[in-house]
């Protein structure tokens, strides 16, 4: 996604921001599609959008049409910039959490000894868009909805990171190239012809990130923030238009980036066993086999998100802090004396 | 593997980091003062992610990714929110909130222009004519090498003190 290193600094700046939009935007839409759209059509034996274009393949652009002509609405006692400005800082932090992402050898937007700890970084930033959402919005829901927000991802980003460790603990690198290399050259007792995707042996980690991840994206079970039997649509309660879209677009967005980073994680990312990762033809297959692994996962999220019933307040904050912090915990420990011990 | 701010930048174009460093120290001092000026407490705190923003950036010019990083994630992802967060849980008003602090605005003043000037002279008495090499980003390994060798007995120190600090606040906030 970057073009020769010898190129002038603002050349490449450019080429990444074009990459980072592509990269935000193709995904989001193409996940809203295959499975708000679709998906959960076929769970509710339906068929979703068919008109606009074949299977309904455009009813994207028709929706974003419909949002584009909407009224942009302040409320009236609302804090006009910080209202404003809300939906940016949440779109902000998905696009700078794309950009540790690699697609391939030379497919890759940031290239950072610390990859993934710039990743966790930046994506805590958005949880100060949602509470300046819920505080512009001068509502009682769109507050309530705020705190709840900050509390669970508060509480969910600890389990997210201390999952995180155990793989950078057995990878010996926080760059995401780095991690996906180990995994290219790991061996299962010996047998290297698949590597060794950090999902066998990081197992519990992934279960702890897949989790994390639900929270992190408040999706159902997790979505006690937008709650619409009790708070409307929380934080996002008085946005209309084209900010609503922007609080949408990064929830989807967000929903591909955070997969994206599991896939690299714990699925190998975008090495395919057999070829050598350091293969010009990578550059070009790395990047369909990542999108292939995300398009899997998200798919688990949204099955998780319209199966379960949601959590209570109570019992979603216990998970966190009693069940899923310890185990994370105790996985980092064995990691360790696993690593020191082997 | 290569830095956040490509290398070129930092070692043929000066100019550009060095006008960027600029137009951000400006920023920050401006943001600075609105934290301090401002009548409204959540505006305060959200000023204050611009001053932290800004020291992140003027980080990473140094060269120094990790601390960069380490000063978004603690100050801008936990401690910013945990300001906006006991703000909003308590005293969330819309606009202004008077008599914010106006009693003691002169002694504040003397208290901040005291401080620069023991900092001032302190960085520009032991950093004067020191130039800081940036021909790269600073490796983690040195960092934690660094940390955990040469620095080893003021990091136990630091890490003693948060657990105290954290036993204190438990004990404080269960006297129900």
């Amino acid at each position: 996604m970057i073009a020769a290193i010898t190129d002038p600094w603002w050349f490449q700046t450019t080429l990444r921001v074009v990459g980072g939009l592509a990269a935000v935007l193709l995904v989001a839409g193409t996940l809203v599609y295959l499975h708000l759209f679709k998906m959960v059509s076929f769970m509710q034996s339906r068929l979703g959008p068919m008109e606009a274009g074949p299977f309904g393949s455009l009813q994207l652009l028709a929706e974003v049409g419909k949002f584009i002509q909407k009224e942009d609405i302040f409320p009236r006692k609302a804090d006009r910039f910080v209202f404003a400005a809300a939906p940016f800082v949440v779109l902000m932090s998905t696009f700078l959490l794309v950009v540790v992402v690699p697609g391939g050898p030379d497919a890759w937007f940031v290239d950072s000894e610390i990859g993934i700890y710039l990743g966790m970084a930046v994506s805590s930033v958005s949880v100060i868009g949602i509470l300046m959402a819920g505080w512009g919005s001068a509502s009682k829901y769109s507050l309530l909805g705020g705190l709840r927000a900050t509390g669970q991802l508060i509480a969910y980003e600890l389990p997210l990171i201390l999952a995180v460790l155990g793989v950078v603990i057995q990878a010996e690198t926080m760059n995401m190239q780095g991690i996906v290399l180990a995994q290219a050259e790991g061996e299962i007792f010996g047998w290297g012809a698949i590597g060794n995707p950090y999902i066998l042996t990081q197992g519990v980690a992934f279960l702890i990130f897949l989790i994390a991840m639900q929270a992190e994206l408040t999706q159902t079970p997790f979505d006690m923030p937008i709650a619409e039997s009790e708070l409307v649509t929380g934080y996002m309660t008085e946005y209309s238009g084209m900010r609503f879209l922007l609080f949408f677009i990064g929830e989807f967005a967000t929903a591909g980036v955070f997969s994206a980073i599991a896939a690299v994680l714990f699925l190998g990312g975008w090495y395919i066993p057999g070829i050598d990762p350091a293969n010009n033809i990578m550059n070009v297959l790395g990047p369909i086999v990542l999108i292939t692994k995300v398009v899997v996962l998200t798919f688990i999220v949204f099955w998780v998100r319209f199966t379960f019933p949601r959590f209570r307040e109570d019992q979603l904050q216990k998970l966190a802090w009693k069940v899923l912090i310890p185990i994370a915990l105790a996985n980092i420990v064995v990691t360790g004396v696993l690593k020191v011990a082997f | 593997m290569t830095g956040l701010v490509l290398a070129e930048f930092t070692t043929t174009e000066k100019w550009v980091v060095n006008s960027f460093w600029g137009v951000i120290a400006v920023a920050m001092v401006y943001a600075a003062l609105r934290v301090v000026t401002t009548k409204n407490v959540v505006h305060a705190a959200l000023w204050l992610v611009v001053v932290l923003a800004g020291v992140a950036v003027q980080f990473l010019f140094l060269g120094a990714e990790f601390v960069a990083v380490t000063q978004i994630l603690v100050y801008i992802g936990a401690v910013i929110v945990l300001f906006l967060f006991g703000v909003m849980l308590t005293r969330a008003s819309m606009g202004d909130d008077e008599g914010v602090g106006d009693e003691k605005r002169a002694m504040a003043a003397v208290v901040g222009i005291l401080l620069l000037a023991v900092m001032a002279f302190a960085l520009v008495d032991s950093f004067d004519d020191i130039e800081i090499i940036t021909d790269g980003p600073q490796s983690v390994t040195t960092v934690s090498d660094s940390i955990f060798s040469q620095y080893i007995v003021p990091f136990e120190a630091v890490s003693v003190l948060l657990l105290a600090a954290l036993i204190g606040a438990i004990v404080v906030a269960r006297q129900d």
